[in-house]
C-alpha cells in the first residue's frame, strides 16, 4: 500500500496464455445431483444460490443422478445423441467446404452441441427462438433439412435467403428460428418483445433468447433483462458461456460479477447455472424454465457453462491467444462423449453402435452436401439472380429501387 | 368538419387504428397512464387497456427492440421515442434490425412498426430537444420516413404508416403541434382551429406514403420543404412577392420524385429548405436528384437553406432556425441569377 495515493488501472487477464499449461483449478464444479430442483413457482429470492452453482445430472461414471434426472426416455436420449453427432459432423463438413473455397465463411459449434440440441426438445411447437450464430442445433434437433442449411451456406440458387445473407445466418419461422443478425445482442430484446406480444395476445407460446458470454456486455442485454423483468415476459433468457468471445476471455465481459447468471438476480429474475456439456441437465433446466414461462410465472435466466473448443470462426486462429490443449483440460468434458457413456451405462448403446452411427451420419451429411452442391456453391454453379438483390427491401418495390434495378440491367 | 390540433389528429389516428385492428399496440415512455408528455396518447390506455397502451422503461433500444420482436410475432406496434434527439440508443435496432428484417429473412419475418418521434426546433429546446435527424434515416435502405406538416396529413399519414407492412420513422414537428408556425416568433401563434388544414375528418382515412403535395402553386421557383418549413416557405413567398411553387414532400423516403421534377421543369429554379444541418442533410439528396433529373431546365443553381452545421443552440434560436428572411433572401438570389 506504499502507493495508496495513486490510482491503478485494472485489466483482467486469463490465467493462461499460449505456451502455458491449461489450468481450470479455479473453476468449481459441484458434484452431479447436488443442486436441488425447486418448484417452478419458487420465490426467486430463495434460489439466489443457484446462480453461483452448476446444475449437473451426469456424474463421472456416466450415471444420471439427483433431482434433475429422469425426464428423458432411452429413445429421446438416443435421438439427442444423434442430433449432437449430426451437428458435429455437419460442422466438420462445412468447415472443410469453407477451406475448399465452396463458401466464404463458417462457424462451428464444437463442444457446445448439447446446449442448442437439448434446449430445442424442451420447447413446444410454435415457440420462437431468437438465436445467435452458434445455435444451429436448434434447427438440427427440429428436423430442419440439412440440405437447406447448406444451400444457405453456399448462397446457391436454392438458398432460401436468396444469397443476401452471410453463411450460417439462417432463418426459419416454421421451425421457430428467428432470422439471425450479424449485430450482436439485438435479438435478445426482440425475444422479450415477441414474448410480450404472445402475452398481449393471450397466446400460450413462449420465446427463447440467446446470447454468448461476450455479448452480455452489449446494452441490449441490459434492456432485455429490464423489459423481461418489468412485464414478466414469458421468455427463457439463455446465456451460453463458452469462456471466449473471439480472443477475449469471459472475465472481460463478466467483470466483478461472480457468474453471468448472477446478472439476472439484480433484475429479480430467477437465474440458474447449468452444465452446458450435460445433455440431460440442459434439457431438464430448459424444461423448468420453459414451464415457468408457459405458466405465466415470468422469465428465467439460464447460464450454460461450456467451452468453445473450436476456433471462433473460419477466420480465427485460437492458438494466438490461448493454449492449444486448453479444451482437453476443460473439466466438463465433451457433451457427446458424456451422453454416449451414459447410454452405454444404461445398456442401450455401445462403442460399436456409436462408431456405426458416426459412419451413418457422415454418409447422410455427405449425401445432403452432394444434393446442395448440385444447386451450386458460392463461386460455382447455380446462384441467386441479381434481380433478387433488389427484391424484399420493402413489401412493394418503390420507384427509386425500380430505377436502380433497371440501371443494373437485371 | 371538426378542427383539431396536430396532437389531437395524431391521437385520433392511433385511436382509429387501435379500434380497427387489435394488433395495433402503443407504448413508450410516459405514453400510458399519463398520455404522453405532449398528450398524443391521452385516453388511449383508459379506452383500450394496459395491454394495448402502456408505459415503457426509459430505454429507447428496449422500446424499439421489443417492438421489432412484437412485429415478428404478428402485432403492429406504434411506439414513441419522446424526442427525436433521443432516438440514437435505438439506432442499431432501427438500422440493423427493423430496416433489414424483411430483406435478410427473404420475407420470412417482417417488421411493420411505426416509430413516432417529436422533431424539429423553434421552441427554445436547445441541443437535445430540437434536432431534425431525418437524414440519418433516409440513408437507410428498408425504412420509410414521414414528416407531416398539418393535422389533416398527420392523421392520414399516421394511419397509413401503421397499416404499412414496413417500418416507418414518423417525425412529428413539435413546433406545429398546436398551430402552424412560419418562423415569425415575434408574432402571436395562431391555433389550428383558425387554419383550414386543421380540419380533420372523423373516422378512418389515409394519406398515401410516398406522395408529395403542392401547397402553393407558382411559376417562378420551386421550393422543396417539409414540416415547419412549409409555413416558412409560404411566408417567404408572400413577403418577397415571388411566385414560388411550394411542395410539401410529406414522405422523404420513398420520395415523390415525379412531383418534384414536374415542378422544377416548369419553374426552372429550385430552393430546398430544411431545419436540419446542411452538410449531408436530406437537402443534398434533393439537390442531387433535381440536378440529375432537371439539368437542362435549370436556370439557376439549386439553393439550399438549412440549419447551420452546428449543434442546435439555445440563446441563438432565431439566428439558427431558417426563418422567412433567410429563405426569402435565397429566393431573391435564385431569381436574380
Amino acid at each position: 500500500m506504499a502507493d495508496a495515493g495513486l490510482l491503478r488501472f485494472h485489466v483482467p487477464e486469463p490465467e493462461v496464455r499460449p505456451g502455458g499449461t491449461p489450468d481450470f483449478s479455479d473453476v468449481t464444479i459441484p458434484k452431479a445431483g447436488s443442486v436441488p430442483r425447486p418448484e417452478i413457482d419458487v420465490d426467486p429470492r430463495t434460489i439466489r444460490d443457484m446462480a453461483f452453482s452448476i446444475i449437473r445430472v451426469l456424474n463421472r461414471a456416466g450415471e444420471a443422478v439427483g433431482p434433475w434426472a429422469g425426464l428423458l426416455s432411452d429413445d429421446e436420449l438416443l435421438e439427442g445423441l444423434r442430433h449432437m453427432m449430426t451437428l458435429r459432423s455437419f460442422d466438420a463438413r462445412m468447415q472443410m467446404a469453407q477451406r475448399q473455397g465452396k463458401t466464404s465463411f463458417y462457424m462451428q459449434h464444437l463442444g457446445e452441441e448439447a446446449v442448442s440440441c437439448a434446449f430445442r426438445k424442451a420447447l413446444a411447437p410454435g415457440d420462437m427462438n431468437f438465436p445467435t450464430y452458434r445455435q444451429a442445433g436448434l434447427l438440427i434437433a427440429d428436423g430442419y433439412p440439412m440440405v437447406t442449411m447448406m444451400n444457405q451456406i453456399y448462397s446457391n440458387e436454392a438458398d432460401p435467403l436468396k444469397g443476401r445473407q452471410l453463411p450460417i445466418m439462417y432463418s426459419s419461422k416454421e421451425h421457430g428460428f428467428f432470422s439471425i443478425s450479424g449485430n450482436l445482442a439485438t435479438q435478445y430484446i426482440q425475444a422479450v418483445g415477441w414474448a410480450m406480444a404472445s402475452a398481449i395476445s393471450n397466446d400460450s407460446k413462449i420465446a427463447a433468447a440467446w446470447i454468448g458470454d461476450g455479448s452480455t456486455a452489449e446494452s441490449d442485454f441490459h434492456s432485455a433483462l429490464v423489459f423481461a423483468s418489468t412485464y414478466k415476459a414469458p421468455v427463457v433468457l439463455n446465456v451460453v458461456n463458452n469462456q471466449w468471445a473471439i480472443s477475449t476471455f469471459q472475465g472481460i465481459a463478466r467483470g466483478g460479477s461472480g457468474t453471468f447468471a448472477a446478472r439476472g438476480l439484480g433484475f429479480g429474475i430467477p437465474s440458474l447455472r447449468v452444465d452446458g456439456n450435460d445433455y440431460l441437465a440442459v434439457h431438464a433446466v430448459a424444461k423448468w424454465a420453459a414451464e415457468r414461462a408457459r405458466k405465466n410465472l415470468g422469465p428465467t435466466l439460464v447460464e450454460y457453462v461450456t467451452y468453445r473448443v473450436g476456433a471462433h470462426s473460419s477466420s480465427d486462429d485460437p492458438s494466438a491467444y490461448r493454449p492449444k490443449a486448453e479444451s482437453d483440460a476443460w473439466p466438463l468434458g465433451d457433451p457427446i462423449v458424456r451422453l454416449k457413456n451414459h447410454l452405454i451405462q444404461r445398456g442401450v448403446w455401445s462403442d460399436e453402435r456409436h462408431t456405426q452411427a458416426e459412419a451413418e451420419i457422415l454418409e447422410t451429411v455427405i449425401a445432403a452436401q452432394r444434393e446442395a452442391e448440385r444447386h451450386g456453391t458460392l463461386h460455382a454453379g447455380g446462384k441467386p439472380s441479381a434481380r433478387d438483390m433488389f427484391e424484399g427491401v420493402y413489401a412493394e418495390m418503390p420507384p427509386h429501387l425500380r430505377r436502380q434495378r433497371q440501371q443494373a440491367g437485371v | 368538419m371538426p378542427r383539431r390540433t396536430m396532437i389531437e389528429a395524431i391521437r385520433d389516428a392511433m385511436d382509429v387504428s387501435m379500434a380497427r385492428d387489435e394488433r395495433v399496440i402503443v407504448f413508450g415512455e410516459d405514453v400510458g397512464f399519463f398520455g404522453g408528455v405532449f398528450r398524443c396518447t391521452q385516453g388511449l390506455q383508459a379506452k383500450y387497456g394496459k395491454s394495448r397502451c402502456f408505459d415503457a422503461p426509459i430505454s429507447e433500444s428496449g422500446i424499439v427492440g421489443s417492438a421489432i420482436g412484437m412485429a415478428a410475432y404478428g402485432l403492429k406496434p406504434c411506439v414513441e421515442v419522446q424526442f427525436a434527439d433521443y432516438v440514437y440508443p435505438a439506432y442499431d435496432q432501427i438500422v440493423s434490425e427493423a430496416a433489414r428484417l424483411r430483406y435478410r429473412s427473404n420475407g420470412d419475418f417482417t417488421c411493420p412498426i411505426v416509430v413516432r418521434m417529436p422533431t424539429g426546433g423553434g421552441i427554445f429546446g436547445g441541443q437535445t430537444h430540437s434536432q431534425s435527424p431525418e437524414a440519418l434515416f433516409t440513408h437507410v435502405s428498408g425504412l420509410k420516413v414521414v414528416v407531416p406538416s398539418n393535422p389533416h396529413d398527420a392523421k392520414g399519414l399516421l394511419i397509413a404508416a401503421i397499416e404499412d407492412p414496413d417500418p416507418v420513422i414518423f417525425l412529428e414537428p413539435k413546433r406545429l403541434y398546436n398551430g402552424p408556425f412560419d418562423g415569425h416568433h415575434e408574432r402571436p401563434v395562431t391555433p389550428w382551429s383558425k387554419h383550414e388544414l386543421g380540419e380533420v375528418a372523423d373516422g378512418h382515412y389515409t394519406v398515401p406514403l410516398g406522395k408529395a403535395v403542392i401547397r402553393r402553386p407558382g411559376a417562378a421557383v420551386t421550393v422543396l420543404a417539409y414540416g415547419t418549413m412549409v409555413y416558412v416557405a409560404e411566408a417567404a413567398a408572400e413577403e418577397t412577392g415571388i411566385d414560388a411553387e411550394i411542395i410539401d414532400l410529406r414522405t422523404l423516403l420513398p420520395l415523390d420524385l415525379e412531383t418534384i421534377v414536374g415542378s422544377v421543369k416548369k419553374t426552372g429554379r429550385c430552393v430546398i429548405v430544411h431545419e436540419a444541418t446542411l452538410t449531408s442533410g436530406f437537402g443534398a439528396e434533393l439537390s442531387a436528384l433535381v440536378q440529375e433529373n432537371c439539368f437542362y431546365h435549370l436556370e439557376a443553381p439549386v439553393a439550399r437553406v438549412a440549419g447551420w452545421d452546428t449543434p442546435y443552440p439555445h440563446a441563438q434560436e432565431w439566428d439558427y432556425f431558417p426563418g422567412p428572411a433567410r429563405l426569402g433572401r435565397a429566393l431573391v438570389e435564385t431569381m436574380e441569377v
